[in-house]
């Protein structure tokens, strides 16, 4: 099996802060790639610097074994595409579905633009009713759903997902996280997904890494978390978390090992 | 136990340029020194509830009630100042984000020196000895040096610490505490609630914890109520929840992913219109 | 149709096709402004201006230019002359109802010019950064660090005095704010993630710029402009009155100010008429550019 996207010691740093230091890892075409980590844990930056949004200090990003020109060119963004965390965010506010999901189309002179927006949404559930609304007129999760047919428009290869259901409600992440896996299969696409939440990861990836401070903790099948078998405390810990508060337990037992340091 | 608060009928809506919208529609419950959890989606209105009891509602809404006491005290008649020294004094309320609660120009230190000047006649030098001690209490591990720290030189997990001392400071009977984790990591999320815990069991005060997050809530609350379009829909004892009757929570419980495993698809909620009614 | 008909198909939250998705926006902001009381007088205010100076002719009783310097100098204010006469026996009325001619031209070429010229350099200089930003906002320091008035009368004194030369003087001060004020909206939304979107779709810059960006910074340059446009016509008729704008017999409102200076204490209509007619425009532009203000708020897309 090759890899379609392939990361060699990577590092990205922001005046001499690295926040992301040496990350190493393989995504398998047709895969579901997970990044957990808390925040300042460098997960996010690892997909900014995939797509261009954050500059590489050192080491390589490859797809399909060719490594990526900086700055990223056209057939790049078809292969490779994103769906941001903030849906409240990631959408113009001038501009209406159709605009938004055509806008890509004229960017790369795709023919019949019509055809494949009234495809894209339905697609991702909207349906033609929701053509010619602006943002502020859908739901959370409706956004989410533009946002990932803007993303599919372009039918890229790889969907790089940063915490696509943080900023939604339980019931609409199901919702969400359904459609993904739905489109996944129907596309074949590879899924590189960040998320703080460890049963959203385990719940649609076969790997994962663990990133706390820019590095990586640890590299396991998502099998290891639904039996328990993580090698490293850290990652212990947060399957602990994760499960929620159990009363009696002194405070000072949670993480025994994290220092309060002022944010720099 | 003792009832602390009592709510009856409360009710919340907003003029809008089509009619009124109703954020809390007549919900009724009790609070005792126990801790009670509300949990509801976006726009359930379980934040709105919380404001009303302290009164914190936006200016523009109708607040009505066939009871709203805390204590005996009535709080829909009560004037500013009653209201006033009843906030902070006795019943506390801690955010979401304390970067918007605390004052950026003052040290955290002082802040809660103030709050608790406020609402008691103390030295000053009295209130910087409680102000240790309270910081103290949260498990900041270094009192001293953050009392002259300013809120955007802590951490978010800090923040949220110092807030809870400077809510806590005071000695309140009733602590209201509207999503105080959500904006945490997982980790530094059960510290807190660590710490409110035990605040719970010393102090014997009532808390009632308002969240999205079904299962945080039913592992740190003892009763739980769910609110569905500004209605409680189901109010069952936290572990007991995994009995609960009412489609809505079932729902809710069932369409999380579970580490353990979980069906592909996830179940999905179906609203439906009889919730409302 | 009938009105609520109407309504509900202008305020529906599916719409059918992009053009009433459009109508829909823009009734929204309209009814936004209609519930400003001011705002609205503001812009009856702005109406009776179009109409004034579209109709002009047949409003005008008299010749604005030519006067009966024999019968009619300085008379008061009368049925036959509802502003009274100048000194040159010119009927007032005709003469300001003229002059808003004068008055609209100057704000609409001043805007043309100005407003397109900051939009512009605000965003370019705002995405680019670096070392663009850096030039292009220098520059923009440079016009600010000057009174407008000074400016203006540098420009018009290099080329000349004259209504066409002081558009073009008025026009170049006054661009900086908008290109500072473009810059700032540019600022606020070149990282957000609907930016970064468009990034990955591989988009140029000037397509970021010109079809993502600048749609955002308008609606502030707008209102900047409205409210400016009362600052244009005291700058031209600041102008007009040191006798650089408008050149006699031309009824700007600003020169006819300047030649009733000498009455202003017997003869005080001659003064009067034109400066309550600045005034008001200027009133309006204001009460008009702050309805807007809150009207066009694009955060206030919703309810």
């Amino acid at each position: 099996m090759t890899a379609v996207l392939s990361i060699k010691e990577l590092t990205v740093s922001f005046d001499g802060y690295k926040a992301i230091d040496r990350i190493w890892f393989d995504v398998f075409a047709g895969q579901s790639f997970g990044l957990v980590g808390e925040s300042g844990s460098g997960k996010s930056t690892v997909l900014r610097a995939i797509c261009g949004l954050a500059p590489i200090t050192d080491g390589t990003i490859s797809i399909d074994g060719a490594p990526v020109r900086v700055p990223r060119g056209k057939d790049f963004h078809r292969k490779v595409q994103m769906v941001f965390q903030d849906p409240y965010g990631s959408l113009h506010p001038r501009h209406s579905v159709d605009r938004i999901l055509s806008e890509p189309l004229a960017i790369h002179g795709v023919r019949d633009a019509e055809r494949r927006v009234l495809r894209a949404l339905d697609e991702v559930g909207l349906g033609n009713g929701f053509r010619f609304r602006y943002p502020h007129q859908l739901s959370g999760g409706q956004r989410q759903r533009v946002a990932i047919a803007r993303a599919l428009i372009l039918e890229p290869k790889i969907l790089l997902l940063d915490e696509p259901t943080s900023a939604l409600d339980a019931s609409v992440q199901a919702e969400v996280l359904n459609l993904l896996e739905e489109i996944r299969r129907a596309h074949k696409l590879t899924f590189v997904l960040v998320s703080h939440d460890l049963a959203v990861i385990a719940h649609m990836c076969d790997r994962l890494m663990i990133m706390r401070r820019g590095q990586s903790v640890e590299l396991v099948e998502a099998s290891a978390l639904a039996s328990g078998t993580v090698g490293s405390s850290y990652a212990r810990s947060l399957m602990v978390a994760s499960e929620g508060f159990r009363r009696g337990r002194k405070p000072s037992e949670v993480v025994s090992d994290r220092r309060h340091q002022p944010q720099s | 136990m003792s009832t602390l608060l009592e709510v009856e009928n409360l009710r919340v809506r907003f003029p809008t340029r089509d009619g009124f919208f109703d954020a809390v529609r007549g919900i009724s419950f009790t609070v005792g020194q126990e801790r009670v959890g509300i949990v509801g989606e976006s726009g359930s209105g379980k934040s709105q509830t919380g404001r009303a009891i302290l009164g914190l509602t936006p200016p523009n809404a109708i607040v009505t009630a066939d009871r709203l006491s805390f204590d005996g005290v009535n709080l829909r008649s009560a004037d500013a100042r009653t209201r006033r020294t009843l906030r902070g004094g006795r019943i506390a309320m801690v955010l979401q984000d304390p970067k918007f609660s605390l004052n950026p120009v003052m040290t955290i230190g002082r802040q809660i020196m103030e709050t608790l000047r406020a609402h008691m006649k103390v030295s000053r030098s009295f209130a910087r000895m409680r102000t240790l001690d309270m910081l103290q209490a949260v498990q900041i591990r270094d009192p001293e040096r953050v009392f002259d720290l300013y809120p955007h030189e802590v951490s978010g997990g800090m923040g949220q610490r110092a807030m809870i001392a400077m809510m806590l400071i005071a000695d309140p009977d009733l602590l209201i505490a509207d999503e105080p984790t959500s904006a945490l990591d997982v980790t530094v999320q059960l510290q807190v609630l660590g710490i409110l815990d035990q605040l719970v069991v010393n102090r014997g005060m009532g808390i009632i914890f308002i969240s999205h997050d079904l299962r945080l809530v039913s592992s740190f609350c003892d009763r739980v109520l769910v609110m569905y379009g500004g209605r409680i829909v189901e109010e069952i004892a936290a572990n007991r929840l995994t009995k609960a009757k009412h489609p809505y929570t079932q729902g809710l419980l069932g369409c999380l992913p579970r580490m353990s495993g979980s069906p592909h698809p996830l179940a999905v909620l179906d609203r439906k219109q009889e919730w409302l009614d | 149709m009938s009105d609520t008909t109407w309504r509900q198909w202008l305020l529906t939250e599916r719409p059918q096709s992009r053009s009433q998705a459009r109508l829909g926006r823009t009734y929204q902001a309209w009814r936004r402004l209609a519930d400003n009381r001011l705002a609205l007088l503001g812009l009856t205010i702005i109406i009776g201006l179009l109409v004034v100076a579209g109709f002009a002719d047949v409003l005008a009783t008299q010749s604005p230019i030519v006067g009966d310097l024999r019968e009619a100098r300085l008379l008061p204010p009368s049925a036959e002359h509802w502003f009274g006469t100048d000194d040159q026996g010119r009927d007032i009325y005709s003469r300001v109802v003229h002059g808003s001619r004068l008055t609209l031209f100057v704000v609409i070429l001043v805007a043309v010019i100005a407003a397109p010229v900051g939009l512009l350099i605000g965003t370019v200089a705002g995405y680019a950064g670096g070392w663009v930003d850096a030039v292009l906002m220098r520059i923009t320091d440079i016009f600010l660090a000057f009174p407008r008035l000074i400016l203006a009368l540098a420009f018009v004194a290099a080329l000349g005095p004259g209504i066409e030369n002081a558009v073009i003087a008025i026009a170049i001060t006054s661009w900086p704010p908008y290109a500072r004020i473009a810059r700032a909206e540019t600022l606020t939304v070149r990282h957000s993630d609907y930016i970064n979107a468009i990034r990955l779709m591989g988009a140029s810059p000037t397509r970021i710029v010109a079809r993502h960006i600048m749609p955002m910074c308008v609606s502030s340059v707008i209102v900047r402009v409205t409210l400016d446009m009362a600052g244009i016509i005291l700058t031209a008729a600041g102008l007009g009155f040191l006798g650089l704008g408008a050149q006699p017999p031309l009824p700007e409102w600003g020169a006819m100010i300047a030649s009733g200076r000498r009455f202003v204490l017997d003869q005080w209509w001659v003064a009067a008429a034109p400066g309550m007619a600045i005034f008001l425009v200027s009133l309006g532009f204001n009460l008009l550019g702050d309805g807007l203000r809150d009207a066009l708020d694009p955060k206030a897309g919703g309810r």
